[in-house]
């Protein structure tokens, strides 16, 4: 069910991608994340768990600034990717998030094309140099989504079009042509079946050879089966942050015990 | 008996009913409302329905076939007598309507009784001076056939009255027993509620789309009228238009179409601007406020905003495009352009493009814009290449009502684009449109049934199939598209 222990210690040596210290979160008057301080290391899966309403999705979504949209949030504390204060005044959080990219719960494609849906990112960005470089993306994109086989075919077809999964890695595949250093989930396969969810744990596995991949899942089983380091996250707190497979099996705290054993949540 | 009271009457009886059902729904489940099918009050409501709306039905009908019925049966005695024109014969008709309308008022004030004004003889007794008593002031001496066609008049409406007034509160009593009789503790009042407020609202969609055939018809009838006394390729290719003689249509299309466009230059752009704004960058504070201070403009009736072109936005654009005016060109000569009413028209229609585009634009998911955020693009990317997008088909439909309403407007063009009709490009000249040639050609003395009047059917027929097959083409559009990004 777990990784075995020699992938766990080759992980562990690794850099430190994104580190926050004393992070509050506040929607309006509720205080939503109460001083986490966590170290995400590069080139591994790190899942948040913990019940509906513990401040997972929220702590994500600090990770890129995506709460900036939301007018009444309030974030205080440091945020360091590449120990840098990504919080600063001089970032710009548009370049953030090229950098750091998000796939969401529900599969949100564009009302465009295959291809254009994967070519947005890098279109907006320049980074490529031509029509035969940006195909060239394209195809390495929806590669690395797991998804090229399927739609190849038929690149110029509605993203809409396809089923539910698909859908998913499309949009996966998406974040992943902007190439980014980070690649943040909220719950990727919530709204999928399992073969679906499948498909999508073997190609996050595959993305932690590239990226820093943070997933936050409802699933316990996923959270086992596809990290390295979890996060265990209670009403706003940061209960316990460790090795999974010593989480899943020898928690320190008992609130970590009773929800992975089903006693809370 | 007047209407107000069979209303009332039946109003009581309604509620009555409502009272009764309910009571003998509640006594037949003991007291309970658990033992009873539905809610007592469905019962009730149920035994109200069922004594209002059969009364109510046949009460309107017969109001509004009763002097239809009696006038041809009156019409038939005076035709007895002599041959006559049209028009003698609706003046004799309103003689005698006059006539019957005085002893009417006689018998209601007591003066006469019915037997007494059925048996009056024009040669016998002098009825001018007794319909001057009772207000109703006649020209000439009543002639016995006048006199007899009002006595049969005020008999048909005694009689008619009288049996309408026993059907509706027989109808009204009947209906009410017999949904009281059937209130039991397993009848379903719910379910027969439910299906007569179904029917009413049935009933309410037809009424809206009847009204748009009985419309269509009416003009068609005219329009069939008119191309009878005016050939259809000088009106649909003439392109002079003098209001008498010269009835091309083109001319006015013309001027119909370049207002409009300018109009909808003015409002697009405006419009959508204003919309994204409200809608993706205003705080809430601001859209709380702006949002309905757009909509003001809304409100504000169209010959205020004909006032405006006249004396505010004609003369500006004259004294900067007129001789020696700001630019120094002399390209306007008068304050009446085509220009003029564009413009203010475009301004009518900002609230309108910028409504209808905020909620669409709104109703863009927020998955969507997250998506494109997340992926490091700007916000004005994420509208342009994401938010727009998923909009368009929205938006156009937008547009393409808005459209609508610049080709049917009229009051601004009266007041703002003069009166000449003309094919011109130059947008500082005056020209005219389709609906305001309609309300001149039909205010003027010409004689209804000739083609000058008549040709305002032939226009509006026209007016309207422009505008439907717009309204028809925006719905394509928006249907079309609608669930593309779900």
């Amino acid at each position: 069910m777990y990784d075995e222990p020699a992938l766990e210690s080759k992980v562990t040596n690794k850099d430190i991608k994104i580190a926050a210290r004393n992070v509050q979160v506040f929607y309006g008057d509720t205080h939503a994340i109460k001083d986490v301080n966590v170290e995400i290391q590069d080139k591994t899966v790190t899942a948040f768990i913990g019940p509906s309403g513990c401040g997972k999705s929220t702590f994500l979504r600090c990770l890129n600034r995506m709460n900036d949209t939301i007018d009444i949030c309030r974030v205080e504390g440091d945020i360091l990717l590449d120990s840098e204060d990504i919080y600063d005044k001089r970032v710009d959080p548009v370049q953030l998030r090229a950098k750091v990219g998000m796939v969401f719960q529900k599969p949100n494609p564009f009302p465009k094309s295959i291809y254009d849906n994967v070519a947005y990112g890098p279109r907006i960005h320049g980074l490529a140099k031509n029509k035969s470089d940006l195909d060239e993306i394209v195809e390495k994109s929806l590669r690395r989504g797991a998804i090229w086989d399927e739609v190849k075919d038929r690149l110029h077809a509605p993203g809409t079009g396809l089923s539910g999964g698909q859908q998913q890695r499309l949009c996966i595949a998406r974040a992943v042509a902007t190439e980014p250093e980070v690649l943040l989930m909220d719950e990727p396969c919530s709204a999928l079946d399992p073969i679906a969810t499948g498909q999508v744990e073997e190609l996050i596995d595959e993305l932690r050879d590239s990226y820093s991949v943070v997933i936050v899942t409802h699933s316990m089983q996923q959270a086992a089966r596809v990290s390295q380091k979890t996060a265990f996250f209670h009403l706003g707190n940061l209960v316990e942050y460790g090795e999974t497979s010593q989480i899943f099996t020898n928690p320190v705290d008992s609130r970590t015990e009773s929800y992975i054993t089903g006693r809370i949540g | 008996m007047p209407n107000l009271w069979i209303l009332i009457i039946i109003g009581v009886v309604a509620v009555m009913g409502f009272v009764g059902a309910r009571q003998r729904a509640l006594s037949s489940g003991q007291g309970d409302i658990r033992n009873l099918h539905s809610l007592p009050s469905f019962y009730g409501t149920n035994a109200m329905l069922a004594g209002l709306i059969p009364s109510l039905v046949v009460l309107a009908l017969w109001t509004a076939f009763q002097p239809l019925v009696i006038q041809s049966s009156v019409t038939h005695i005076i035709e007895a007598d002599q041959e006559l024109s049209d028009g003698q014969l609706s003046l004799a008709m309103t003689d005698v309507r006059r006539i019957a309308t005085g002893l009417e008022l006689a018998i209601e004030t007591g003066r006469l009784d019915l037997n007494q004004v059925m048996d009056m003889r024009a040669d016998v007794t002098d009825v001018r001076p007794l319909l001057g008593e009772m207000g109703v002031a006649v020209g000439s001496d009543v002639t016995p056939r006048d006199l007899d066609a009002a006595q049969r008049f005020v008999a048909m409406a005694q009689t008619g009255n009288l049996l309408k007034t026993v059907l509706v509160i027989a109808l009204s009593v009947l209906g009410t027993a017999f949904a009281f009789v059937r209130t039991s503790a397993v009848f379903r009042a719910r379910n027969a509620v439910e299906r007569v407020t179904m029917a009413l609202l049935i009933a309410a969609a037809s009424i809206a789309i009847l009204t748009t055939v009985g419309i269509v018809l009416s003009m068609i009838v005219n329009t069939v009228e008119f191309f009878r006394l005016y050939p259809a390729t000088d009106f649909f290719f003439g392109t002079r238009w003098n209001g008498t003689s010269q009835l091309g249509v083109l001319p006015l299309l013309w001027g119909t179409l370049y207002i409009s466009v300018i109009a909808l230059i003015v409002a697009v752009p405006i419009g959508l601007f204003a919309a994204i704004y409200l809608s993706e960058y205003a705080s809430p504070a601001v859209r709380s406020f702006a949002k309905p201070a757009l909509e003001v403009l809304a409100g504000i009736p169209t010959i205020v905003y004909g006032l405006f072109a006249l004396l505010t936005v004609g003369p500006f654009l004259l004294r900067v495009f007129g001789s020696g005016g700001t630019f120094g060109v002399d390209w306007m000569s008068g304050a009446t352009a085509v220009i003029t009413a564009g413009v203010v028209m475009g301004i009518m229609l900002i609230p309108f493009v910028s409504s209808l585009s905020d909620d669409i634009i709104n109703a863009v998911p927020q998955a969507m814009r997250d998506g494109s955020l997340g992926l490091g693009a700007t916000p004005s990317e994420t509208i342009k290449q994401v938010v727009m997008p998923a909009a368009l088909p929205g938006i156009v439909g937008a547009i393409l009502l808005a459209a609508s309403r610049a080709i049917g407007e009229t009051m601004i063009v009266v007041l703002g684009a003069g009166a000449a009709a003309r094919l011109s490009m130059n947008p500082f000249e005056a020209m005219t449109t389709v609906t305001t040639r309609i309300v001149s050609q039909l205010t003027g003395d010409a004689d209804f049934t000739s083609a000058q009047a008549l040709v305002a059917f032939a226009l509006g027929m026209t007016l309207f199939v422009i505008t439907l097959a717009l309204n028809v083409f925006a719905l394509y559009i928006v249907r079309k598209y609608r669930e593309q990004y779900d």
